[in-house]
């Protein structure tokens, strides 16, 4: 009989990335709401000595398979693993990171498990026993909400930075349970890895974004947003139509077709704000405006509009903040 | 080599979005359609490599019947032969179902390599091309920003977050497509592409064509069910900051809110 929520954590280079205590505090709300228990599968290279950590968001009890093979995610290897495990667990509500290789084996798992999977989800809700998930479609225009057959395993990937961490207990100890599991010989593999260690913030992690459009009228005009956002602490986004202009690299392409976002405050310059750009950055917590055209649509979406030449007033500003943040 | 692009239909991303009369699906009457742009760039690859080591590049996709203007986009821009899968048991299908009946319109063709977006911009499922490469047991590389291709092997750069790795697979295998217009530069059709296309074939094909039954991968076989719609919520009316104001007045009027009144700065 499933009596349990399960959560699959993401570990990457020793540690748990964050999501992994999003999904294992959101995991925690949904079993105390159904009486259920809370297992974590822990699976990575070094796993085990970090396996701990879940316990003080409310995991059980975590099955943990560790192995140098498991450095690098590769659906051949994790799949066969993470199912065994969920094998073990036996659970009837499965969730996972909405990361970029936790889409990729939650929709594999899905696949192997025959059910039904809800990508990228933002909420999740309880009512009388039986789940409900939430998730942006379109790029975020609409909300959909989804149910699962009365038979099926819940499966649903959680976006990452949207649900809420509980206060880690330390106090807290989980049962660890070592899982021995065959791994295939994978035909696909990691040829070079080559991270970014100049500390650019991820524009999807990032709480402030500074994006520039078609009014920048150049790439070296976005030094300019460089600046800004190094004093705010900002990542530096892009229309389409910069980044089709070959002024900023395609990473950095917010939008329907680009990365949808929802940082606290997005700040948009010399966008005019296509519809494809209003649906990735529409759920901003605050939206500023900065556009000589006051028709510009996309100030039907900015709490704080700014019409003016944008070569004369982000420099302008910029002083501004920078004065600002001297003083603190 | 033989090439497979799996490719959806999808609304026009400048499209405005609106809920129907039904609660749960969208008004289609004033929609225009488009390839899926991750798929757009999956037949742009596809073209590249049958440009590369000759061969076949077949379009499948599934919808229908207007659908086949998408597939003969596809074939204008140099696509030779194409699939559609249209059965009315596909239209209330989940993922799993869809990705069921792609596997076995891809199995009939053998294909050395399957290429289609990772997500398309609609229901933004995110799982077409992972399913398909579980259920054909292949392996996928994910969010392809480059492609090369050796007629064995396949390499690809992706990002992660926080920076990019190279992967590689021998074949056959499953490529999705990250990027954007610009990493990948879709071609467009040409003149003679488009009479062309009119005469390359194209296949319509139902479930049963595919030894496929409805209560294996249509709307009774669903798992999982998109129960209702709702917009987003509306924003508060913002304000124009003060248009009386110098551009310093403005700047300082803009800092004093958003440090006042948002607090997020």
């Amino acid at each position: 009989m499933a009596d349990s929520v399960c959560i699959v954590a993401e570990f990457r280079d020793g540690a748990f990335r964050k999501v992994s205590y999003e999904i294992a505090s959101e995991g925690r709300r949904i079993a105390d709401a159904m009486g259920l228990k809370l297992y974590g599968i822990a699976i990575g290279s070094g796993v085990s000595d970090k396996a701990q950590e879940l316990a003080k968001y409310g995991v059980e009890k975590v099955f943990v398979a560790d192995n140098p093979v498991f450095e690098h995610y590769i659906a051949e290897t994790y799949v066969p693993a993470v199912a065994e495990m969920i094998n073990q667990c036996n659970p009837s509500v499965i969730l996972l990171p909405a990361s970029m290789n936790g889409k990729d084996l939650s929709a594999r798992l899905a696949a192997r498990l025959e059910t039904g999977l809800a990508q990228d989800s933002t909420e999740i809700s309880v009512e009388d026993g039986k789940i409900k998930a939430k998730r942006p479609l379109f790029g975020g225009k609409c909300l959909g909400w989804y149910e699962w057959a009365d038979d099926a395993l819940v499966m649903i990937s959680c976006r990452p930075n949207v649900m809420s961490c509980l206060e880690p207990d330390e106090s807290k100890q989980a049962e660890i349970v070592t899982v021995d599991v065959d791994v295939p010989e994978p035909r696909s593999k990691v040829v070079s890895v080559d991270m970014d260690t100049s500390g650019k913030i991820e524009l999807t992690e990032a709480e402030i974004i500074v994006s520039g459009g078609r009014g920048m009228k150049g790439p070296e005009n976005f030094a300019m947003l460089e600046e800004l956002a190094q004093l705010l602490g900002a990542a530096v986004g892009a229309s389409r139509a910069a980044v089709d202009a070959g002024w900023r690299p395609h990473s950095d392409q917010v939008g329907q077709t680009g990365k949808v976002v929802t940082p606290n405050l997005y700040i948009a310059v010399g966008i005019s704000g296509a519809i494809q750009h209003l649906a990735g950055m529409g759920s901003s917590k605050y939206i500023v405006a900065v556009n000589k055209d006051p028709d510009a649509p996309i100030f039907s979406k900015a709490d704080y509009g700014v019409v003016e030449d944008l070569f004369k007033f982000i420099p302008v500003f910029t002083e501004e903040v920078r004065k600002l943040k001297s003083a603190e | 080599m033989n090439i497979v692009v799996l490719l959806k239909q999808t609304p026009d991303t400048e499209s405005v979005i609106r809920i129907a009369e039904d609660g749960r699906s969208i008004n289609t009457q004033d929609i225009k359609w488009i390839i899926n742009p991750y798929d757009e760039f999956a037949v742009e690859a596809a073209l590249r490599l049958k440009e590369q080591h000759g061969g076949t590049v077949t379009i499948v996709s599934w919808g229908p019947q207007r659908v086949v203007e998408s597939i003969r986009t596809a074939m204008a821009m140099g696509a030779d032969k194409g699939v559609l899968i249209d059965d009315e048991a596909l239209y209330e299908s989940d993922s799993l179902g869809v990705a069921k009946a792609l596997t076995a319109a891809v199995k009939e063709i053998d294909p050395d390599i399957v290429l289609c977006g990772h997500r398309a911009v609609d229901y933004d499922h995110n799982q077409r091309g992972p399913m398909v490469a579980e259920m054909l047991g292949w392996p996928h590389l994910p969010l392809a920003v480059s492609l090369e291709c050796d007629g064995t092997t396949v390499k690809i750069e992706r990002p992660v977050e926080g920076g990019k790795m190279i992967l590689e697979s021998s074949l056959p295998a499953v490529v999705t497509m990250g990027g954007s217009h610009a990493v990948w530069n879709p071609r467009y059709a040409s003149l003679p592409g488009i009479m062309k296309a009119k005469k390359k074939p194209l296949e319509v094909k139902k479930l049963a064509d595919l030894g496929l039954d409805p209560s294996e991968c249509g709307e009774e076989a669903a798992k999982i069910r998109l129960v209702s719609l709702e917009m987003p919520p509306e924003r508060k009316p913002g304000r124009i900051i003060n248009g009386n104001l110098d551009t310093e007045g403005k700047a300082k009027e803009l800092v004093r809110a958003l440090r006042e009144e948002a607090k997020v700065i």
